[in-house]
């Protein structure tokens, strides 16, 4: 209905000090990440892994955003994971790692702040849970709330099993009625007989 | 023949079988008209998500005020010892559905209710522009340039409005442009009774 966004253009300083806010328990190492983030890691394990990652280029032909990557590729392969768990909230069949929408950008941009201060994949799920509610997980929680969700396809399965064994113990049972021929019901067909043979 | 019909399903089941089709598109029907019902006066929204917020205290936040307009700042601690309720409004100028609910906050405004603006990912002169021109409902206004309390918060996009009671704690939440019709069956009413106590 509504949703018009429009890029974000914070300061790189006003994010840490956000993130700082609302993720105190992660103060220290964001002091210890800093420096290493800086540090270019130029190995021949990063060349490897780069080519690697040109070579799959079209695995991630889906997220033409390439703003927010992380130099580290594990840490982005870990923010892409966390990506596609979280929905956008503004094109709603997509997560945030699939979307173009203003919105998906800032929260990956979040995902990535965040794993590379170190927080966890829960970690960051939860901040956005928090924030969002069970819509925003595209793999929704199991509890109380959802049951019936998680036990729609065994339910149905069970309906199916139920509903073919009540028919065919009907079919065996009642369906067809007797199976022994009443007296008038021989006579009749000694009658049709001898018609047939006359 | 009449010994064969006998041997089927008895006649009240097979009545069944008939009209449970039947049953099921009727009430799928009353259920369609509810909801093309509720679309048409707002109070259903298939977009919607509902807020992760409601019935607990804003995030923390301070967002800096919006200079030429001479409006207070907004802040998590501006939601303490609060005479009654409040409504937490977020816009920009750049976003349609903000002019086309802004008469609703201003009305809100003029009633002595406080509306409370978080001015969202705007240019500060497109903003004096836009409360110039429509008119300025806001008590107290914050600027959040790179959107980051509005996540905090869980907007999803503007116009998003909030109600707090005189607790600062968040009571009803709605994304999208006001109505007249949530305005008097949701707003109104609800204002009145957090006011009541």
């Amino acid at each position: 209905m509504k949703i018009f966004l429009m890029p974000s253009d914070a300061g790189r300083a006003h994010r840490r000090a956000w993130l700082r806010r609302v993720f105190p328990s992660l103060g220290h190492k964001f002091r210890l990440a800093a420096p290493a983030a800086l540090r270019p890691d130029l190995g021949g394990g990063f060349w490897l892994l780069a080519l690697l990652l040109l070579l799959s280029a079209p695995a991630f032909a889906q997220i033409g955003d390439t703003t927010y990557r992380l130099r580290d590729p594990e840490q982005e392969t870990r923010a892409r994971e966390i990506g596609k768990e979280l929905r956008c909230l503004v094109c709603q069949n997509q997560s945030i790692e699939d979307s173009d929408a203003p919105l998906a950008r800032d929260l990956r941009r979040i995902v990535r702040e965040q794993v590379e201060l170190g927080a966890s994949n829960e970690l960051v799920i939860r901040f956005v849970h928090e924030r969002y509610g069970d819509f925003v997980l595209l793999r929704p929680p199991f509890r109380w709330s959802t049951l019936l969700l998680w036990a729609t396809p065994a339910l149905a399965l069970l309906g199916g099993i139920f509903a073919i064994w009540r028919s065919r113990r009907q079919a065996n049972t009642t369906g067809i009625g007797p199976l022994e021929l009443t007296e008038a019901e021989r006579k009749r067909l000694a009658i049709l007989q001898g018609d047939q043979k006359a | 023949m009449s010994e064969v019909a006998k041997a089927g399903p008895k006649p009240s089941r097979r009545k069944l079988l008939v009209y449970a089709p039947l049953g099921v598109a009727a009430a799928a029907g009353l259920g369609f008209w509810a909801m093309l019902r509720g679309l048409q006066d707002g109070s259903f929204n298939p977009r919607g998500v509902p807020s992760a917020l409601l019935g607990k205290p804003p995030p923390d936040f301070a967002l800096p005020a919006l200079e030429s307009s001479g409006l207070p700042a907004l802040a998590s601690a501006d939601f303490r010892g609060m005479p009654g309720p409040v409504v937490v409004n977020f816009w920009a100028s750049w976003c349609p559905p903000c002019i086309i609910e802004h008469p609703h906050l201003m009305a809100l405004q003029r009633q002595g209710v406080p509306v409370w603006g978080v001015n969202y990912k705007d240019r500060a002169r497109d903003a004096q522009a836009f409360l110039t021109r429509h008119g300025n409902p806001y008590a107290r206004l914050g600027v959040d340039k790179p959107g980051r309390v509005a996540i905090d918060w869980g907007v999803y996009g503007v116009p998003e409005t909030y109600i707090l009671d005189r607790n600062g704690i968040i009571r009803w939440r709605f994304a999208g442009a006001i109505t007249p019709e949530l305005m008097a069956q949701d707003i109104q009413p609800l204002i009145r009774r957090l006011s009541a106590r």
